[in-house]
Order: C-alpha cells, then structure tokens, then sequence
C-alpha cells in the first residue's frame, strides 16, 4: 500500500472538537488583521478609480497632486512595467490600468501622502482625460457580433471566426452520443437560465501595508488566502528577486476565494518604493464592490432527457460565463461540474468564456459549479414534477458511483453521494409534513477538491512540546485540524502542538488557501513531517538503547522496542527522547515537502423548505438539512461551519445577492446595504449531517469540504419555490421583484 | 480643520484625545488609541463589525463622530474580559465553533452583550433580530445564535 494512500484506524485526537488556537485572540479584539498594522512613519495611500465603464486615458496630469503639500507619491500605469506574458500583464493592468479603464471601478492612479485627508485631496486634484468607449456589461449582449469589444486580439484558436470579439475561449467535455441518447428519452426538457454576479463578501476589506527600502528588500504584510502566490505576483510587477520580498498573511477577515489574487498590493509596493516610506492602503467597501472579487454572471442552455421511469438518456450544457474584462477560465470547471454527480452514457457539455465591461472575476467557493449544477439540478427537478417521479429516488437511479467514467472523463473511486442521496432519503426532513404554501426541493452538489504544493516543518522542542510551520493562512479553523492531525500521527496530547502560519521567507512554497485543500494536502504533509520526525527520535532511542533503527517501534508517543529480540526496554516517550536531544545529536525537526495529488472529489446533498408570500414575492427559508461526506471529520464543529457557511452563501446568491449595472455600465449596488447578503433573521438553523467515506489519497481519509455547500442551496431554492408557489424561474438571484413578476403580480 | 480636545472614558479608564471635527470614533479607537478590536468592514453602518456601546448604546463607530465621544462612557471589545477570565459570551463562542474568520466576532459580542444586559432570556427569534445588523460571512449565524443561547443561560445560572 502507498504511503499516502488510507488505512482504517482508531482515531484519538482527530475528530474532537478542540478548541482553536487563535480562539482567545478572536474574542478579545487582538487578532491582527490587515488593516490593523502600521508601521513608523507610515503613509496612506489611495486609489483613483474610473467612473466609466469602458474609455481611453488619453492623458493623466498629476502634477498638481504632486505639488499639494503632505503628497509624498503619485503613481500611475506608466510606473509600472510593460509586461510581456498575458496573465501577468492581466494582473497588473487590473490593479492599475495602462491605456484603457475596463470598468467602472478600475484602478487609474494612486497616492500616498501623511495621512487620509490629504491622499483624499490629492486624488481630487489628478485630472485623468477620458474618451468615453461605448460598453457591454451583459454577457448575452457581448457575445452577439457587433457588440462592444472589450479587449481587442484576446481570442483563442479554437473559437471560430466571424464570431465576437468578446468570446475569447471554448471548452468541450463529454462522452457518447447525445442526441442517440436523446431519441430514447421519453421526455426532453431544454431551458435556459441566467445567474447574476455575486461578491464573495468577505467583512473585511482588502489591506496592504508595504515597506520597500533603498538597498531594494521589501516587506509586505497583507490579508491574502496565499502569501506565497502574492510573492510571486508582486516579484513580477515590481521586477524584484523572490528572496527580497517577504511577504507576510495578516488573519484574513473571510476570502471565499476572493482573497486569492492581488489588487492593491502592488500598488503600495510601488508607492513605497517611489515615497521611500512604509505605504498602508486599506480599501473602501466601495472599492471592494467595484474593483475586487465577483464571481462570473452566466447565461446556460441545458437540455436533458428521460424514460418515464427516470432513466436520464442524454444530458447537453451550453454554458456562457463572463468573468468581466479579462479573460477567465472558470467556464472550464462548470462544463466539468455541470453532470458530476450522473452516470450518464451520453453526454457533451460546452463553455464559452465572455468579456464584458466588469471587474475581473475571482474566484468564489467552488468557482464555475454552483451555476452549471443550478441548471442542470433545475431542468431535472422538472423532469420529476413532469413524470411524477420522487426527486431523491431519481437521483440515485441515475447517480455516479465508484467506477462510474464522470462527464468530464476520471472514472471515480469510491466516492459518497448514493450514501449521501440515502441519508437525505432516510431523514426525519426529507419526510415532514408541510403546510399549504409551503415547498420543498433538494439539489446535489460536486467539487473537485484541490491537493497542491505543500511544505510543513515540525520542530520537537526540549519540553516535550511540538510547533508545526505551515505556509497557508488559516481561514476557518486550519490550525486546529492541522494540530489534530500532528497530534494523531505523533501520539501526543492536542494541546502540546502548537500551529504557525509561517511569512514567505520562513518557509517553501505553498499553494494558496484554495479549492478546499488545506486540511487535505498540508494536513497530509503535516503527517509525513510527523513520520519523518518520527523517524529521527526512533533513531535517538535506538542510540540511547544501543540497537540498530529498525528495531525500533513508534506507540501512544513514545518509541519502544520492536520485539523480543531487539531488547527490554521501558518506552521512551517523545519527552524523555527531546529532553536529552542535545546529547544524542542535537535538535529534532521533521520536514515535509510535496505536491499533493489524490484530493478525493466532495458531494453533497441539501433539502430546503420554503414559503413564498404571494404579496411580497419574498422567499422564507422554514427549514435547511446539509448532507456532505467529509471523508473523515478531522474536527466536526469546523466541518459544519463549513456546510453551514456555504448553503448560506448559497441561500444568498438564491434569494438576493447580485451586481446590478445600469445603462451607464456603472454599479448601482456597490455597498452592504443594496448587495443584501443573508442577515441572522432571514435564517432558520442549518442542520447538518457529515458523512464520512473515506478518500482513498489521504492517510486519515480527509476530504476538502469547504467548496461544495455552496453549490445546491440555489437549485434547492429553485425547486422548492417551484413547488410552493407553482413557478419555475430560471433566473436569478429570486428576489421579490422577479418572484412577482413571476407570479404575473 | 482645527482638532478637538475630547476626554472620554473606554472601557472604565479615563483617555484624552484630539480628533479632526469630521473624524469617525472608530477611526479614533483604531488609528488614535490602538483599539483595533473593532473593525471597519463598510464605514456606512450595515456590516456592524465596529459596534460599541456608547453610554449604554449599541452603536456603529463608523457612525459616530470621535467629538461625541465626550464625556461618555464607551465600552469595546477590548474590555470585555476580566483581565484573563473571558466572558460567558467569549468563551461560549470559542467552545461553539462560532466564528471562523473572527473579523465579525468582536462586533458580534459587543452587540450579543448589549442584547443579554436587556433581555437576559432571549428567544433564538429575538437573538436573530437583535444580531440582524451584525454581517457574519462565514458561519451562517448557526453557531453564533447557539453559541449567545449558551452564555445566556450560564449567566443566568440555568
């Protein structure tokens, strides 16, 4: 059996619910986040930001910014580099235009001066010359030819001529013969559906606080879901060695994906440089609306087909995603998405990624999926009022199981979702009685899960205690599943590890807090640092003892004798083997350096009720079950949070949330109060049921579980409402407006 | 604009400061004194992340100017504890798992403290509505509402 692979075991410490590490900073207001460091003499910096959808900076006069007293660095596009590779050059352009503003929000020049005021002043005095260009915010009108063109030459081989300027990418999935398929279908539904943009809506607003100095090292500290990546990112802009920029993760206010890139970092690397002072720049909730984050809005064909008895014979998605004016690749993972949770014979998915005049989208909690899975799980939710057909038995008649080849071509190990769709079966929820008005509906979910580049380092201290470094910042509860696990595989008490999240000098590269791969692929590298450390103190017992390695045994935390014939002797614990490490060879440290395969993909399942007020349009959410396999729990409180946090992102994007843009191009809604995201008196409790089926790539079986509760809380919704109040939308978010006119009120 | 002379009280220990006419409390607390327990997540009061009580009030401090601070009595996240011993409410959030960022967390608990000193038996629909104003992204306020549900009925010995 492989090293990685899983071995059924009795687990001690891995799945309490401990208490976590950073638990008492969190409370008590102590916790540094990113806006909450300085620095001595520290500046502010600022951002100017275009109020046009899409023009040409003919010129930009900073001069008299640069001369108002207290300005200490104005910077524009012009100080950054040219850069010659497409991605990065994308990154740059979007935390600071060059030629053209893209959007309404995007980022046209920055200050940095003594304090706010001034930098508010400053910005007030740049004078930017626009040519206003005509724009496109809406990706169905983007892709008709003749539209707008956002970003002229972006275009990829394999979209074909004659088509607009805006499609910039094609993608195709699938198996089989579709439209055979389609001929044994009793009954095929097609329908198209749009999803709006939705933020990611993290509380707190990006922060950056940067200190370059003259002999050419940096320190940046910031509120990112990955140090390592934003090292990358600004060593490029700013043409810097990786060694000369530290980069440092502040505790990060909530990212969801959105925290996964740069925007003003950046810039105040730049600024600090051109001012020779430590620039803070700390965005606006304005700001975040305008210029960070959303995830794609989309417009979605999808065509099913099914035998009366609820056999799926053939299932085609044609999706269109605009992840804003750069080009995007999150069309790729909904075409892969869109069928995961079927075993189907026949099936073809395709993606077409759109510009459009809107921020640069970022990824959001299992980025592409949730849309695709909302139309697909819609159109074959209809097909079960239509043949009268139990939406949970349809599932599992038609659901992808061990060996099945999945629409996007893996053919899947053992994976949970017949488990799940029983156990959402079988629950008191699923068979409730409702009252008249009121409607249930259920919707799948998939993600892939992500594993990555990962490094952990694990020093055994003299007293007996363990520090484990890890590389990615902690954003829902890692350091204490990361502990879990060291404690587990060393057999020590939870309480003597203690977890860091170490800066990008202190450490190898890690992969962004992304694609729910923490507790699975650091947690698997926090295990092989343990056996590795492991390895080194039975190699100091054996010292002590006088036997050779091999003899020796690791038990409960302590080394013992591997048999008769290696000799008697008392175990030797883990403190007793540190206490004397200066003796028998000096300090003891394990290591561990890999990038992880084997992430096991995560299903779930939710059941949703809901009253729809006729009058209102408004949707009540009565009553909410999660269903997700965890593979192993490492820590269950941590684990629900997860499912509970992502079905209400969910019920959000369902119900309320979305970007709206007027004929301007401009954002009508950029602030907490007109972007409504779910508040504590919207919601009914959010049950939970974990099911734990083992990854087959993970010593302890862990699955990533952050991603997939946000995928079926908006087809769940859909249905439910459907069978409340009799009408099937395929648009969303289904705010009351659209409920109404819906209703035809 | 000429700085105003403010004396006030935090958290039960006199402070003096001076701020600009239109400079928020909250960016008193953070900028001036170093109390960065409350945190700006919107600067137009819908996120509640920087809520305190101000003579008793829960209030948002990006709302309130750092001059009417005067003379008042303000108590933040940061004075919530006894010296080591955590608060009912502090505690009973981290043993619920009810934060994960924990960039809401401070709001949360001045608002939750506030709820408890009126209504020291709150409904979960009166926990719900009195929280309304306080954004939580992460943990759908499941945890949140068990969690203030906890410390409600271990302060009243229940």
């Amino acid at each position: 059996m492989a090293f990685d692979e899983y071995q059924k075991r009795d687990f001690k410490q891995v799945g309490t619910r401990v208490r976590r590490p950073d638990g008492v900073d969190k409370v008590t207001g102590r916790a540094m986040y990113g806006a909450d460091a300085t620095a001595p003499g520290m500046l502010v910096g600022r951002i100017l930001r275009s109020p046009h959808a899409h023009a040409r900076i003919k010129s930009i006069d900073t001069s008299a910014a640069e001369a108002l007293k207290g300005v200490k660095a104005v910077l524009t596009g012009a100080d950054l580099p040219v850069q010659d590779e497409d991605f990065i050059r994308d990154v740059q352009d979007n935390c600071m235009a060059r030629n053209k503003a893209l959007y309404d929000g995007h980022a046209v020049a920055a200050v940095a001066a003594v304090d706010a005021a001034t930098a508010r002043a400053a910005l007030k005095l740049i004078k930017v010359d626009y040519e206003v260009l005509p724009h496109v915010t809406d990706v169905d009108v983007a892709i008709k030819p003749g539209a707008a063109v956002v970003q002229d030459g972006r275009t990829l081989e394999n979209v074909p001529a004659g088509m607009s300027e805006n499609l910039t990418s094609h993608c195709e999935f699938g198996h089989g013969d579709p439209e055979a398929g389609f001929a044994r279908a009793d009954k095929i539904i097609a329908r198209s559906f749009r999803t709006a943009a939705t933020h990611q809506g993290y509380i707190e607003p990006h922060a950056a606080l940067a200190n370059v100095t003259s002999d050419g090292k940096a320190e940046l500290w910031c509120c990112t879901q990955g140090q390592f990546y934003v090292r990358t990112l600004c060593a490029a802009i700013m043409g810097m060695e990786a060694s000369q920029l530290r980069v440092t993760a502040s505790e990060i206010g909530g990212g969801f994906g959105g925290k996964t890139t740069v925007f003003i970092e950046p810039v105040a690397l730049a600024l600090s440089r051109k001012a020779g002072r430590p620039v803070k720049i700390v965005m606006t909730r304005d700001e975040v609306f305008r210029a960070t984050g959303p995830t794609v809005h989309t417009s979605m064909d999808i065509r099913i087909g099914m035998t009366k008895d609820g056999k799926i014979t053939a299932a085609e998605a044609h999706l269109r995603y605009s992840g804003g004016a750069f080009p995007c690749g999150t069309v790729d993972m909904g075409a892969q998405a869109a069928f995961a949770a079927y075993d189907l014979e026949h099936v073809r998915t395709y993606g077409w990624n759109v510009l459009t005049n809107r921020p640069k989208e970022a990824a959001y909690r299992a980025p592409g999926a949730p849309q695709a899975i909302y139309a697909v799980e819609s159109v074959v939710d209809e097909l079960c009022q239509h043949f009268g057909l139990d939406p949970i038995e349809v599932r599992l008649k038609n659901a992808a199981k061990k060996g099945t080849k999945s629409s996007y071509g893996p053919t899947f190990p053992d994976i949970g979702l017949v488990a799940i769709l029983e156990a959402a079966k079988a629950h008191p929820h699923y068979s409730a009685p409702l009252a008249p008005g009121q409607g249930r509906g259920i919707s799948c979910g998939f993600w892939f899960n992500f594993g990555g580049n990962s490094c952990v380092s694990m020093n055994i201290n003299t007293d007996g205690t363990v520090g484990v470094t890890e590389g990615n910042p902690d954003i829902g509860g890692s350091r204490a599943s990361i502990s879990l696990m060291a404690a587990e595989e060393l057999g020590i008490d939870y309480d003597r590890v203690r977890t860091i999240v170490a800066d990008t000098s202190s450490l190898g590269y890690n992969d962004v807090t992304d694609g729910s791969r923490v507790t699975f692929a650091v947690g698997l590298a926090t295990i092989k640092a343990a056996r590795d450390a492991i390895r080194v103190m039975r190699g100091r017992a054996a010292k002590i003892w006088g036997i050779e390695e091999e003899a020796v045994d690791w038990k409960d935390g302590a080394a013992i004798p591997a048999g008769p014939n290696a000799g008697k002797f008392p175990p030797m614990t883990l403190a007793e083997i540190a206490a004397v490490s200066f003796e028998t060879g000096g300090p003891i440290a394990g290591h561990h350096e890999v990038n992880v395969d084997g992430a096991g993909v995560s299903f779930g399942v939710h059941i949703v009720d809901v009253e729809v007020d006729k009058e209102t349009g408004a949707t009540k959410v009565l009553r909410y079950t999660v269903f997700q396999d965890a593979g192993k729990a490492v820590h269950p409180s941590y684990v629900e949070g997860q499912m509970q946090g992502g079905a209400v992102q969910g019920i959000g994007w369902a119900l309320n949330e979305e970007y709206i843009y007027g004929a301007d191009g401009r954002l009508q809604n950029p602030g907490f109060l007109d972007y409504r995201v779910p508040v504590a008196s919207d919601l009914p409790m959010i049950d939970t049921v974990i099911l734990e089926i083992p990854n087959p790539g993970h010593p302890y079986g862990v699955r990533g579980v952050g991603e997939t509760g946000i995928v079926p809380p908006l087809a769940a919704i859909s249905n439910a409402v459907s069978r409340s109040a009799g009408i099937r939308l395929s648009e969303l978010p289904m705010s009351p407006p659209r409920v109404l006119r819906a209703l035809g009120g | 604009m000429k700085s105003i002379p403010v004396s006030t009280t935090i958290n039960g220990d006199p402070y003096e400061f001076l701020c600009a006419p239109d400079e928020t409390l909250l960016d008193v607390l953070r900028n001036r004194l170093n109390l960065t327990g409350a945190k700006e997540g919107c600067g137009t009061g819908d996120c509640g992340a920087c809520s305190v009580t101000l003579n008793g009030r829960l209030v948002c401090s990006c709302l309130v100017l750092g001059a009417e601070a005067e003379g008042a009595e303000i108590a933040t996240i940061e004075g919530m504890a006894d010296g080591d011993e955590l608060h009912p409410l502090q505690r009973q959030f981290i043993d619920h798992a009810a934060l994960q960022c924990g960039v809401c967390t401070p709001g949360i608990l001045v608002a939750a403290k506030s709820l408890l000193e009126r209504n020291p038996d709150p409904t979960d629909e009166e926990v719900r509505y009195w929280l309304a104003g306080n954004l939580c992204r992460c943990t759908g306020y499941d945890k949140i509402i068990r969690a203030v549900q906890a410390a409600a009925a271990e302060m009243r010995g229940a």
